[in-house]
């Protein structure tokens, strides 16, 4: 189970949040202008990377709001959480050897 | 006990397949020799005359989701376009023994989609009639049939999601995954497809808009066509192609128990208390439960998914409240938007791809295999897969089995 720090109660086990995907997604600025291969991307595409990744979740058994972790996809490890008017961090990623780069 | 005792399982032919080095060029070269990958082999050999194939696996043959599923086989899907392709699974399931001259112990022991509430009950009643009007064997039982069918499954009143029916597909049941993959391995080697172990993709040679071979750790093999079946790493690979797939990466885990006396004589699915239940032919108890919520490419699961689910199969099945848990283990599955399958071409010519089966691959192995098969050798979809392509993200032609696909993704 994953340890989650929401950052305005703490850290709270995995079972307390609700996964909500990709983070830092931004609604289109022209909607009416985009064509149906756009509206496609916007709504149904989405990052799925091995390694770093920036997602939302919502502290649903707590304070009920939406925050973003960065997370590893391999290790599962929670890197940062970070709430949403933040810049996504510098993902700090360990090396096998335990040297942080 | 109301189940048969089970048959030993069969001895293995004392020759499965050649281990070559690969050559420079193929015409085809599948990606990934998972159940589909080794079922597109055999079909582009068998329907379409295409032997000079390499199926390129990066760790060992079957290894990866095709060696972790929970064997169930079935086709009650609602939509038409799922009955259809899944429906013809289960039709080359029904002959593939025979055909491949291996007893993978396919077993239509039924499958029982229990309903625990209303809504359940009216979803289970519309998708029976689905199924029947696409002519797939489904009906509708009440408790006290469940019960007929599953005797040791828990239907009284008083439990916290009492049974109030469920859907029963009798032609439903299991295979031995491992014997499967062999099977298809096996023909696929005689029909002169090299299956190549060890070797991972890591780029695409192309010229222009088109790919025209892949670099592996093993060197470049030129390739007229190339298929990708690589299940949960298949946006990992499509993207060094420089193609974007709709799919999300989730783990998906299964367990197994220490072997039991057979008690268990079909298949037990709930989505709402969510476990799904069966018995090998050895007598593990087999369960599995959804996905873990998050993206993930770790190959385990959340303890707490496991705690969900084994509180659901003790309070189904209250016999099983004492039996210990073996190993459990993950997959990565490639779940689409629409819960549905994508058996396509892509935007990169000679390119194509098989995947976004999310948990329920392994019961279309066959179909996925002959449908992709003729996607690649003709460069046209199948009728059976034709809905299944990658643009129905753009037109809005979606396949919509969220919840309707009987198991919750």
């Amino acid at each position: 189970m994953l340890l989650i720090n929401c950052p305005w109660c703490g850290p709270h086990n995995e079972s307390e949040y609700h996964y909500g995907g990709q983070a830092h997604v931004p609604y289109p600025d022209n909607p009416a202008e985009l064509d149906d291969r756009q509206w496609a991307e916007y709504v149904f595409y989405r990052d799925n990377p091995k390694g770093p990744f920036a997602e939302r979740w919502m502290h649903s058994h707590g304070c009920r709001r939406w925050f973003n972790a960065l997370r590893d996809t391999v290790s599962y490890e929670v890197l940062a959480t970070y709430r949403l008017d933040e810049p996504r961090p510098e993902p700090r990623v360990t090396d096998p050897a335990g040297e942080q780069r | 006990m109301t189940a048969q005792p089970q048959p030993a399982p069969p001895e293995h032919p004392d020759f499965l397949w050649r281990n070559p080095e690969p050559r420079s060029s193929y015409d085809v070269v599948i990606v990934g020799a998972g159940g589909h990958g080794l079922a597109t082999a055999y079909y582009l050999a068998k329907e379409h005359g295409i032997t000079d194939v390499a199926v390129l696996e990066k760790g060992w043959l079957a290894g990866g989701n095709m060696a972790r599923n929970t064997t169930i086989i079935r086709s009650n899907y609602l939509w038409d376009e799922s009955a259809a392709i899944y429906e013809h699974a289960l039709k080359l399931w029904e002959g593939l023994p025979e055909e491949l001259d291996y007893d993978f112990l396919f077993s239509q022991r039924g499958v029982l989609n229990l309903a625990h509430t209303l809504q359940d009950v009216r979803e289970g009643m519309r998708r029976a009639n689905a199924n029947r009007l696409n002519g797939v064997d489904a009906e509708w039982l009440d408790p006290d049939q469940v019960a007929e069918v599953c005797p040791i499954l828990n239907v009284s009143p008083h439990t916290r999601y009492p049974v109030l029916g469920g859907t029963f597909q009798p032609r439903a049941g299991i295979a031995k995954h491992d014997h499967v993959a062999w099977a298809l391995a096996r023909r696929a080697d005689e029909m002169g497809v090299d299956l190549i172990q060890g070797c991972e993709v890591t780029g695409f040679v192309k010229d222009g808009e088109k790919v025209v071979g892949v670099e592996t750790n093993l060197g470049r093999i030129n390739a007229g066509r190339v298929g990708l079946a690589a299940a949960g790493h298949s946006s990992v690979l499509a993207e060094r192609a420089g193609v974007r797939l709709p799919v999300q990466s989730h783990p998906l885990q299964a367990l197994v128990s220490e072997l039991h006396e057979p008690v268990h004589p079909t298949v037990v699915m709930s989505n709402h208390v969510h476990v799904y239940v069966s018995q090998a032919h050895k007598g593990e108890l087999v369960m599995g439960a959804g996905v873990d919520s998050y993206n993930g490419y770790g190959q385990r699961g959340s303890f707490h998914v496991i705690e969900e689910q084994m509180a659901a199969a003790v309070e189904l099945f209250p016999i099983f409240a004492r039996a210990h848990v073996l190993r459990t283990w993950g997959g990565i599955v490639d779940v689409t938007p629409d819960a549905s399958p994508i058996i396509s071409a892509t935007p990169v010519e000679n390119l194509f791809v098989n995947c976004g089966w999310g948990t329920g691959g392994f019961k279309a192995t066959p179909a996925a295999g002959l449908t992709f098969a003729h996607t690649i050798a003709t460069g046209e979809a199948h009728a059976l897969n034709a809905p299944f392509a990658l643009d129905r993200f753009t037109t809005g032609a979606l396949i919509d089995e969220h919840g309707a696909a009987a198991v919750a993704h």
